[in-house]
Order: structure tokens, then C-alpha cells, then sequence
């Protein structure tokens, strides 16, 4: 591509120059330009990536049998018992259902799910093409729950329906739809349910070992890691917690009106906001016993942490990274994580980012940073030569994008196979940055600036003062 | 993991549980990527094309460009003309390539968008092309989407402008991997046959890394090598699935000889594949490198064939890939015990029931179309297998019954080196052998008693 700037007349208003003085705004939560290479997804991407986690229901995509091949355990959301989840079911229509309806196929098939499986609860995913054929998924859910005396629960997810945090809300229902009544309990313990956590490479758990630790119980991880009879039960939990803010505030702002629990923001990556969010779910408890226990957990957690971090720093003095991840929320956390360690944003984007949002990443960063809103790979690929940035934080697209660049890569979305949440997290965190931009692998795509020999020098020093 | 699966088979008419295939836009998607600048566009919502980009992306770990119609509900209710005009414009404004490969989605061919009117009503630059495939998600598979997609190159732009045919011939590949399609460009070369291979993904899906982000990598058949399809003296088609009706369509147009033939696979299939090229040249010699490729190969074969004789394998994927494997692997002295693809046709079936009768294997082999992996599986559980080969999910059946796996076709997103070593050829099947060999000693060495653990093998 050109070296010039090429970005669309259209998509102007979508990136942002940070300059303090200026009170300027992007454009976000709008639908994607026609013919631009876009790095977004649709409603049942949503949808499914929030709700897959459930690990003992079956999840039934009525669709063509693309929608179910792709997104057959992409998720990387680890159980602690049941694996069905990780299956891929579907109705795998054909153009006689699209002609003539799939209601009989989709009946056939959750008729055949039970004879397999017996599970207590199937969601019945809708795709594109089944919402304009109309096939009555309310309707033949509710009927095959009365037969069979399961839940069958529809989950309004037709592709062309909004975009993915849509489907974020369609997930968000089909849990609420699950959710029992509120039981009148004479529990004494704390008791929260920890949302928008979906377990990738166990990260719930790290969070749940913590709130142990300080005599937090954990009543259901949404939807990491969870069963069907763990989410029935979410009413009875003093105090919501939201990691992933895109998908589940909704929920538990539904959850505030139906069951009076009410929810706080919480966010896990980097030491600074795991130890604050700790602090504040101690806070929260009102127990002065949690709130010492959650002293002692984080001062130790904190030095322990700390001091590993630093043998790293001296190898990451200087870098700069370029941040493109799907929501807002993580884009904000990522930065100040990144600052945790010394390494400060030069880009920042997302492909569903709120107005709020876009603000607190314009208040966080520095003037000159670059903020994009539902970018692609041109303008990505310009600004990052622009701003010189050595590292790019994105997901899967982004990922072969970055390495032809000559760029170290984090991958920060479904696929990561550490932890990268609580402490442990930020030491696998900064250890993965380490790895990536002072891999010696660079130095021979840069071999023409001399840049590269440059970084291995520096390289060679720094693991010489280790 | 996959422990839930039972060894009990129950017949399932209307659910799909571990498809063994995957819908037909990203096929197209991927052939469009083998045309020299050209930016496939697919007709329908953002998530059809964020997951083909995504897939393609897993599997060739290199940037998959590719634009999208964006639908949302307006688009369904008054149809999709301005989505896809407005989105070709912008496609051409500012990314520029030479071509635009346009797919239909389930979506786009449910609301019964036509394509030919909107493309002809849409302000395009002059020198810039647009061509489109009908690609619904709710026929074929992936494969299908591929050959419609090939085909559409040649109905779009081949054209016939000299009296006598040219001595080129036109090679069609199949959906095969990028490495594939450079090996079988190197026999072409050897035989030193003037030829246009068409898509050739080589050199696109697995560009070198120069430092820079190319949106259009050198590689690709061009526009006018695909115009030039009309004027050549044969075709010769890889795979019918995925080849033959780009062939058969040069025929109809342009009276351009079709010859369809398997994916070379296996010593038998590239033999087939060699001496048709002959036959088109009136040669009567293979060319000295590739008789010692292929003595070689044999040599390995004789060398190695106590290892793989009379192991049970199951095979699945796509149906050209397999077709082909099935005659390799009988060729080595192993039984097919189950050859499974997802993609539908009777006449797979029929191919491999002939391959089985014709050796004697008719009553313990079993094929089937239209399947899944869950009954792969089952019937694995019925009766063991001492080797699978597919793509990676079959890492899940793999895993529970402690089978090994080689891993042939797409998608392969757990490994690298498919898109850089090839499967087809003498030098393929070499590789094929050394995979299989390799899996199937691996194992022996791990689980063999203490007194059986050697050395020498």
C-alpha cells in the first residue's frame, strides 16, 4: 500500500488526533462503511462467544453449517467438568428449509439432541438467513420444552441484526431467561456472581482462588466456566462483579431491576487494577475481616509481583504499542497495564468502543496518540508506521498483519493460552511482551534500516545484567 | 473431550454434530485470492466475512484481505444493490485493486439480490473488473463455493480471439494448498508446457515476509492470463469437485478440451496427471528430474512399506483430497477403513465403493458423503483405526482413542508447513509417507513394551 494516509472520506470523523488543547471527539457505534475491509463481526459472533462458556448446555446453531464450522471451540474457555460445550451442533440447512421453512428440521434435530444427550438446557442459536425466512424459534422452543421438560431457550441472533454487541445483548436475555426465582436465604457469607469473565486459559479461576482467599464466595463466573444450574442461581448473590463490560453490564443492569442485586465495574489486568479491584470488592462486603484479608493478599501479591516485573522493564524501556482489541473497556485497561510496565500507547482502537469510553482513552493517553474507531488494516498499517510502534495488540486478523510489518504481536482476544488476568496475569503479560519484541527474529526483517541490529545489541545487553 | 460421543450409532436425519465441511463463500473467498490483484468482496453481513478472513487467516497465517456488503436490516428489507454499489466504489477509491470477486452469502441470495443488474448499474473505474459467484451457504460446502467461484473466472472473462488454439494449456489445481499449486507449476515447467493455472494461490496466502504489508502479494493468475483460458488447447481439470465445471465451462464457450483428472495425490494420480500432459504434448519421455523423483519416491515406498502394510486407516475432508488419498493409501498396502467427507454427492461414494470393490475391500471399508465427524467417531469406536488423516479436527477423535494424526487438507490451524511443502506430486507423496510413517512409529516408540524398544526401526 501507499505511504500516504488512506483513510476514507467517510471514516474521518472515526479516528482521532489527541491534542489536549482541543476538545475534539470520534465518531463510534455506528455501522461499518459499506466495501471497508472491516475487523468486525456480527450479532451471532456476539452472541456465541458470550454464551459457548455455559459448558453443559448444548449449544444448536439453526443456520447453513458455516456459522456452526467457524466458531466450533475457537473459545478457548476452559471447564472444570463438562467439555459439550465444545462441540459443534447445528441444523445445517439446505435450500429445500430455506424454501419451504427449518422449523421441521430444527424440531427434528432438538428431538435427536435429546435422544443422544438428555441435556437440561439447549440454546437455539438463530442466524442470519433464519431471521428472514422466519422460522418461529420462540414458538418450536417452546414446545419442545413442554415435550421433552427441558429448557429450550432462543437466543435472537440473526447476523444482520445490529453487530456483535448486540448479540452480546441477545446472550445477556437468553441467561436471564435461565435464571430462576430468587430464593428467600439466610446466607451470612458474601456472596457475588462474577460477570464477563469466560475463563480463557483459566483466568476465572485465578480470580475466584483470590476472592477465596479473602472470603469472597463466588456464586456463578458468567459465563466462564459455568453450568446451567450455576446460572439458574444467580439471583441469590449479594453483589454483582463486571470484568467484560461491553457484554455484561447489560445484564446486570437487568439483573439490578429483576432481582435488586446491584453490580460495580471491576477490571483484572495489570497489577494496579487487580489490586484496586480487589480493594473494592473487599470494600463492597462491608467485613472488616475480608478487608484485612484482601490488605495482606494484595501487599503480598504486589511486592511478589513487582519484583518480576522489574527484571523485565529494563527490556521493554522505550517500546511502543499499538492497541486494536474489540471493546473499549479492554482497550482502557490494556493501556494502563501497558503504563504498569513502562510502555506507553501510541494507537488505540477498538471495533465496538463507547462515546465514554473514547473519552477515557482521549483523558488517558498522551497528546499525539492515534484513536481509531472500527479501523482496518490500511490505516492501521499507516499509523503504525507513522507512530513507530513496535508492538500491536489485536486478535486473530491482526495477527499476520503485524509479523509482515516486522511487528511484535500480543493476541488479547479468544486465543491466548495464558492467563493474563489477576498477578499471575501480569507476570505471563509482561513475560509475553518480553518474549515477542525482543525475539531475535526481528533483527533480520530490519536487517535494511539496521534498526534490528540495533534492538539485538540492546537485547544482548540487557539479558547480560539479568 | 469428545467422551460424550457414543459408541451406540443413531441414525440422525436432521442434526449435524462435528461437521466435516464448512459453507461455500470462504471457498469462493479462497480461489478469488488466487487471482494477481484481487480484493474478494462478500455479499451479506460483516460476520460472514470477519469469520472466512479469520479462518483462511488461522490457516495460512497471512493477512487475508477481503471487503464486506456490511448488511444490516435495512439491507434485508429493501434488498442489498446500494450496500454492494456503494461498497464497490469504495473498494476500488481505496484500496485499488485490479478485480473484485464478489460471493453472495445465505443472506444475499435469500433476499434475491441480483447481481449481474446491480454490478452493470454501478459506476466502476474503466479499467477495473468485477466478477461475481453464486455461493449460498445452504448448498454444497466450501468446495462447492471454490468451483463456483473458478468457474465464474472463466464465464466472467475468458474469451477466444485466435482461430487456431495456442499450445497452452490450462491447468485447474483444486482447492489445494498454495504449496500444491507451486509443485504442480514446477511438473508443468519440467515437462516445459506453456500453461495457465488457474486460481494459483502461490505466493498470496504464503507471500514471503518482506518487513511491508502487501494488500495484493505478487503472486495470482492475471486478468489476462484468465481472458487468454478461451484460446488454449486443453484443460486439464484437478479434482472434479472443485475443477471440472470451470473446465467444462471453457469446453461449452470455447470448444477448449476438458481432461478431468484427480488431485495428484499418490504415485498412481500423478502418474495419471503426467502422462496426460504428454499425451497433450506428443512427448513420449518424462523429463529426467522428475523420473528420479519418482524413483526415489519408490525407493522410500519399498524401503519403508513393513511400516504402514495392512494398518487400518480413517480418512476424511474433502472429497478430491480424499478420492485421491484412498488410492494412495491402498497403493501402500493399507486399509481405508472409513472414508468420510462432509461435502454432499453420490458420486464420491460411488468413486470410492469402485476403488474398494476393484481391491477387494468392499465388505470392511466404509465410505459415506454428507457425514460428520461424530459419526466418524462412533463408527472408530466400533472399530478401531490405527491412523487418521485430516484436517485438525480430527485432533478431537485423535485425543480420546489415541490415534495418531496426520494432518492433510483444510483447515490445518494447530501446525505450519502445509502452505510451504506439498502433498501433491512425487515430492508430496514422499512427504505423505514420510507423515504417515513417522505418526505411526512415533506411537510404537511411546506405548511399545520395554523389551520391543529399539534402535533401528
Amino acid at each position: 500500500m501507499s505511504k500516504d494516509p488512506i483513510i476514507l472520506e467517510d471514516r474521518k470523523s472515526f479516528v482521532l488526533l489527541n491534542e489536549k488543547k482541543q476538545n475534539n471527539t470520534i465518531d463510534c457505534e455506528k455501522d461499518s462503511v459499506s466495501g471497508a475491509v472491516s475487523q468486525r463481526a456480527c450479532v451471532y459472533c456476539g452472541a456465541r462467544v458470550v454464551l459457548n462458556p455455559v459448558t453443559d448446555a448444548v449449544h444448536l446453531i439453526h443456520g447453513p453449517i458455516g456459522c456452526s464450522s467457524y466458531t466450533w471451540d475457537i473459545r478457548g474457555s476452559l471447564s472444570s467438568d463438562e467439555e459439550n460445550y465444545r462441540n459443534s451442533y447445528s441444523t445445517d440447512l439446505q435450500e429445500e428449509n430455506i424454501i419451504f421453512g427449518g422449523e421441521k428440521k430444527l424440531e427434528a434435530a432438538i428431538d435427536e439432541i435429546v435422544e443422544t444427550l438428555s441435556p437440561k438446557v439447549i440454546f437455539v442459536y438463530a442466524t442470519c438467513v433464519v431471521g428472514v425466512i422466519g422460522d418461529d424459534l420462540v414458538g418450536v422452543s417452546k414446545k419442545k420444552s413442554k415435550e421433552h421438560n427441558i429448557k429450550v431457550i432462543t437466543v435472537q441472533s440473526s447476523g444482520f441484526a445490529g453487530n456483535k454487541k448486540d448479540g452480546y445483548k441477545a446472550a445477556c436475555h437468553a441467561l436471564l431467561s435461565l435464571m430462576g426465582e430468587k430464593k428467600k436465604s439466610d446466607e451470612k457469607d458474601f456472596v457475588i456472581n462474577y460477570l464477563g469473565d469466560f475463563n480463557l486459559a483459566g483466568e476465572a479461576w485465578i480470580i475466584k482462588k483470590y476472592l477465596k482467599e479473602i472470603g469472597v464466595k463466588t456464586n456463578v463466573v458468567m459465563t466462564g466456566d459455568s453450568t446451567c444450574d450455576q446460572i439458574e442461581n444467580a439471583g441469590n448473590s449479594q453483589y454483582n462483579i463486571v470484568q467484560c463490560a461491553g457484554s455484561m453490564t447489560y445484564l446486570a443492569k437487568q439483573m439490578q431491576m429483576k432481582y435488586n442485586i446491584p453490580f460495580e465495574q471491576v477490571s483484572f489486568f495489570g497489577v494496579t487494577d487487580t489490586a484496586n479491584s480487589i480493594e473494592k470488592i473487599a470494600l463492597l462486603s462491608g467485613d472488616e475481616a475480608i478487608m484485612e484479608k484482601a490488605k495482606a493478599l494484595i501487599a503480598r501479591e504486589v511486592d511478589k509481583t513487582n519484583a518480576i516485573l522489574d527484571q523485565f522493564m529494563k527490556r521493554l524501556r522505550g517500546k511502543k504499542v499499538a492497541i486494536y482489541v474489540g471493546g473499549g473497556f479492554k482497550a482502557i485497561s490494556l493501556i494502563k497495564q501497558f503504563r504498569d510496565i513502562g510502555i506507553e500507547s501510541v494507537i488505540v482502537g477498538t471495533q465496538t468502543g463507547k462515546k465514554e469510553e473514547y473519552k477515557k482513552i482521549r483523558d488517558l493517553t498522551d497528546e499525539g496518540t492515534i484513536i481509531l474507531d472500527d479501523t482496518n488494516p490500511s490505516e492501521l498499517e499507516y499509523f503504525i508506521k507513522q507512530t513507530g510502534a513496535d508492538i500491536l495488540v489485536g486478535g486473530v486478523k491482526e495477527r499476520p498483519l503485524a509479523y509482515k510489518l516486522g511487528l511484535a504481536f500480543i493476541d488479547h482476544n479468544h486465543e491466548r493460552k495464558h492467563p493474563l488476568c489477576g498477578f499471575v496475569g501480569a507476570v505471563n503479560f509482561i513475560k509475553e511482551v518480553d518474549l515477542t519484541v525482543n525475539s531475535p527474529v526481528w533483527t533480520f526483517i530490519n536487517e535494511q534500516g539496521g534498526e534490528g541490529y540495533e534492538q539485538k545489541e540492546l537485547y544482548q545487553l540487557e539479558r547480560q545484567s539479568l | 473431550m469428545l467422551d460424550y460421543t457414543t459408541k451406540e450409532i443413531k441414525e440422525r436425519s436432521a442434526l449435524v454434530v462435528n461437521p466435516a465441511k464448512t459453507c461455500q463463500p470462504i471457498g469462493a473467498m479462497y480461489a478469488a485470492l488466487g487471482i494477481n490483484k484481487c480484493l474478494p468482496h462478500s455479499h451479506g453481513s460483516q460476520g460472514c466475512c470477519s469469520y472466512h478472513r479469520m479462518h483462511l487467516t488461522r490457516h495460512y497465517r497471512d493477512p487475508i484481505a477481503a471487503s464486506t456488503s456490511s448488511f444490516t436490516e435495512g439491507a434485508c428489507v429493501f434488498g442489498g444493490k446500494s450496500n454492494l454499489s456503494k461498497g464497490l466504489q469504495t473498494v476500488f477509491s481505496v484500496y485499488n485493486p485490479d478485480i473484485v470477486a464478489v460471493n453472495t452469502t445465505c443472506l444475499s441470495e435469500t433476499i434475491g439480490d441480483d447481481l449481474t443488474e446491480i454490478i452493470k448499474s454501478t459506476d466502476l473505474p474503466e479499467d477495473k473488473v468485477v466478477i461475481y459467484a453464486n455461493t449460498p451457504s445452504y448448498t454444497g460446502s466450501h468446495v462447492t463455493g471454490f468451483s463456483n467461484m473458478t468457474k465464474a473466472m472463466v464465464s466472467s472473462l475468458a474469451e477466444k480471439v485466435l482461430e487456431t488454439p495456442t499450445t497452452t494449456v490450462n491447468v485447474i489445481p483444486g482447492y489445494v494448498e498454495p504449496s500444491d499449486m507451486t509443485e504442480i507449476k514446477k511438473m508443468l515447467k519440467l515437462l516445459d508446457m506453456p500453461s495457465i493455472m488457474f486460481p494459483d494461490t502461490s505466493g498470496v496466502v504464503n507471500a514471503p515476509n518482506k518487513g511491508k504489508y502487501e494488500m495484493y502479494p505478487e503472486g495470482g493468475v492475471t486478468i489476462d492470463e484468465l481472458k487468454a483460458t478461451g484460446d488454449s488447447v486443453a484443460t486439464v481439470a484437478l479434482g472434479s469437485f472443485a475443477s471440472e465445471a470451470a473446465a467444462f465451462e471453457l469446453e461449452k464457450k470455447f470448444d477448449v478440451e476438458p481432461y478431468v483428472l484427480k488431485t495428484p495425490i499418490g504415485i498412481k494420480a500423478t502418474d495419471e496427471f503426467l502422462m496426460t500432459l504428454l499425451s497433450l504434448t506428443g512427448d513420449v519421455f518424462i523429463p529426467e528430474e522428475l523420473e528420479v523423483e519418482r524413483g526415489q519416491l519408490l525407493d522410500v515406498m519399498i524401503d519403508v512399506h513393513h511400516h504402514y502394510h495392512g494398518k487400518k486407516v480413517a480418512i476424511f475432508g474433502d472429497p478430491d483430497i480424499i478420492i485421491a488419498l484412498t488410492e494412495f493409501v491402498i497403493d501402500l498396502g493399507m486399509i481405508p477403513k472409513y472414508v468420510i467427507t462432509g461435502t454432499p454427492g453420490k458420486r464420491f461414494e460411488r468413486e470410492i465403493n469402485e476403488m474398494f470393490k476393484a481391491h477387494g475391500l468392499e465388505d470392511e471399508c466404509i465410505v459415506k458423503a454428507e457425514e460428520d465427524l461424530m459419526t466418524l467417531h462412533q463408527l472408530i469406536k466400533n472399530e478401531p483405526v490405527d491412523i487418521l488423516i485430516g484436517n485438525t479436527y480430527g485432533k478431537y477423535i485423535a485425543r480420546a482413542e489415541d490415534i495418531p494424526l496426520v494432518r492433510v487438507g483444510f483447515p490445518i490451524l494447530d501446525r505450519v508447513g502445509h502452505s510451504y511443502f506439498p502433498t501433491v506430486g512425487y515430492k508430496g507423496a514422499l512427504r505423505l509417507i514420510e507423515k504417515i510413517s513417522t505418526a505411526i512409529l512415533d506411537k510404537y516408540d511411546r506405548i511399545c513394551p520395554e523389551e520391543d524398544f529399539e534402535l533401528t526401526m
